[in-house]
């Protein structure tokens, strides 16, 4: 599904923000991202979903080594990679719907089958009442709320979460854990980067941990984390 | 729901509210240009067709016994190509002197050469030379005026205001295009998130440069069609005023049906144009992105 071979990473002619980075995700898998401010998460994650191109090392995805695919091939790669940023990255002057359906009105479906797919979707996140809002006129949560929706509308293969319960009280935050649980039983390979160790403690899925730009996987928190 | 066109919010660009008004102005001057060689090319056209097929024999008044004129006309007749052979009356010569000499020096008595008209048949040429030699051994002074060769500077004079009108048409076309590459330029710099966005979500760079295409349909268009009205209303306003002006030489200010027609082009060619740059800036720029 997605595999890292010693890679490398250094914005300019800056220090490397990742070093000799080697992991597999297997398809169907669920893994956090976690670390300390600063230590690459989000880098980490724009390798991930083709934002970036590594300095060295090899980037697989769905099995295609992305630095020997041309470039007009790329899209098809990251139609199926839902991402959720850690600022939402709504459209203003777009609805709550029209800002879910971008990722399927991006990849060509037709505006019937976006309509009943969206407005079911937006229900189960708890804003059925807002279809038609502004993102202005929503709050941190419900942003972030349609901001998951947008990254999960297309069933993705991959999905990418950067701190996507950072602004909802818990509640709402173990429901959205509960959706990505639930698409990962799909089969979508879900990484969530977070720094909410009680999540992480209570759904108890593999971590990808980060200090200072290198990469390790534990099966679960060390103890002075959860304490 | 859904009937929205573009994912970016062009109406809020404030660059964009200048394009209309550019590409009008540059449709109206575009069409005049194209009208004025329309109108040249017409003209050119009318002397060239109409002065071929003529010539005028001119024999001075000194060389005109009895039997002259009818011999020459007799010799004329016998050439092949030439359909028409007719002595200016007289009185006919002198009317066409006397609006540049005054109707008191005309009348005075002024020696003036007869003139034989003749009409050459359309698409043939006759050597002027060789028929005035031909002419000399029946009146030695006689002249033949090919009227193609005292036009011919006119015409080519003409000519080059056409090209140059069509070269002014050129460069306005580039002026749109540079105005088109820096407006979709200053697009693309305001809504850079919103184009990451959807550049990651795995839109195309054709599904962000058609958005892009489309907004600038709709302002060439809008600037199209204003600036294309004004450019009639002063064309028909010239042709009312060229119906007025009698002068032989002048080209008719009015045109044609079929120049009506090609002056559609310029319009057509603006929004072509602006669509066209605007596409082809957006896949340049988005070319540089991962």
């Amino acid at each position: 599904m997605l595999r890292f071979e010693n890679v490398g990473m250094r914005y300019g002619v800056g220090p490397e923000v990742l070093r000799d980075v080697s992991f597999a995700l297997a398809p169907g898998s669920f893994h956090f991202l976690t670390g300390s401010s600063g230590a690459g998460k989000t880098t980490l994650l724009k390798l991930m979903y083709l934002a970036l191109r590594p300095t060295r090392g090899l980037v697989h995805v769905f099995g295609q080594d992305v630095s020997m695919t041309p470039r007009t091939e790329l899209p098809d790669l990251r139609q199926n990679i839902g991402v959720v940023f850690q600022d939402f990255r709504l459209i203003n002057h777009l609805t709550a719907v029209e800002n879910v359906a971008l990722p399927l009105r991006v990849g060509g479906a037709k505006h019937v089958e976006i309509d009943s797919h969206v407005r079911e979707l937006l229900s189960w996140v708890g804003l059925g009442e807002r279809l038609d809002a502004r993102p202005s006129t929503l709050s941190g949560g419900q942003q972030q709320r349609v901001a998951i929706a947008r990254a999960v509308i297309n069933r993705p293969r991959l999905l990418l979460a950067d701190e996507p319960t950072g602004n909802v009280d818990d509640r709402i935050a173990v429901r959205l854990m509960y959706l990505f649980e639930e698409l990962n039983k799909t089969g979508t390979t879900v990484v969530i980067a977070t720094h909410n160790n009680a999540l992480v403690e209570k759904f108890g899925h593999p971590i990808l941990r980060l200090d200072d730009g290198e990469l390790s996987v534990r099966r679960k928190l060390d103890t002075k984390e959860t304490s | 729901m859904f009937s929205r066109h573009s994912d970016l919010p062009f109406e809020r660009d404030q660059s964009t509210r200048f394009l209309p008004w550019i590409v009008a102005l540059m449709v109206f001057l575009g069409a005049l240009m194209f009208a004025a060689a329309l109108v040249v090319s017409d003209a050119v056209d009318t002397w060239d067709s109409s002065l071929t097929g003529r010539m005028t024999i001119q024999i001075p008044e000194n060389e005109t016994p009895g039997d002259t004129i009818p011999k020459l006309t007799e010799a004329l007749q016998t050439v092949k190509d030439i359909t028409s052979v007719r002595i200016v009356p007289d009185a006919e010569a002198r009317a066409l002197l006397i609006p540049w000499l005054g109707e008191g020096v005309v009348e005075s008595g002024l020696p003036i050469p007869s003139l034989i008209d003749v009409e050459i048949d359309a698409g043939s040429r006759i050597d002027p030379v060789l028929l005035q030699a031909r002419l000399a051994e029946i009146a030695p002074n006689v002249a033949v005026n090919d009227h193609r060769a005292w036009l011919s500077a006119l015409i080519d004079l003409a000519r080059t205001a056409e090209i140059l009108a069509f070269a002014i048409l050129a460069l306005i076309a580039s002026a749109a295009v540079v105005a088109v590459i820096f407006t979709t330029q200053s697009g693309l710099a305001v809504h850079a998130a919103i184009i990451e966005l959807l550049h990651q979500m795995g839109a195309r760079d054709s599904y962000i440069a058609s958005q892009f295409q489309l907004q600038a349909l709709m302002l060439s268009l809008r600037g199209g069609v204003a600036g294309g009205a004004a450019a009639v209303i002063v064309l028909l306003f010239f042709g009312w005023i060229g119906r007025g002006i009698d002068a032989a030489f002048l080209p008719s200010l009015s045109l044609s049906l079929l120049d009506w027609i090609f002056l559609l082009l310029v319009p057509a060619g603006a929004v072509t144009i602006a669509m066209l740059t605007a596409r082809v800036t957006v896949l340049r720029t988005l070319a540089r992105m991962p």
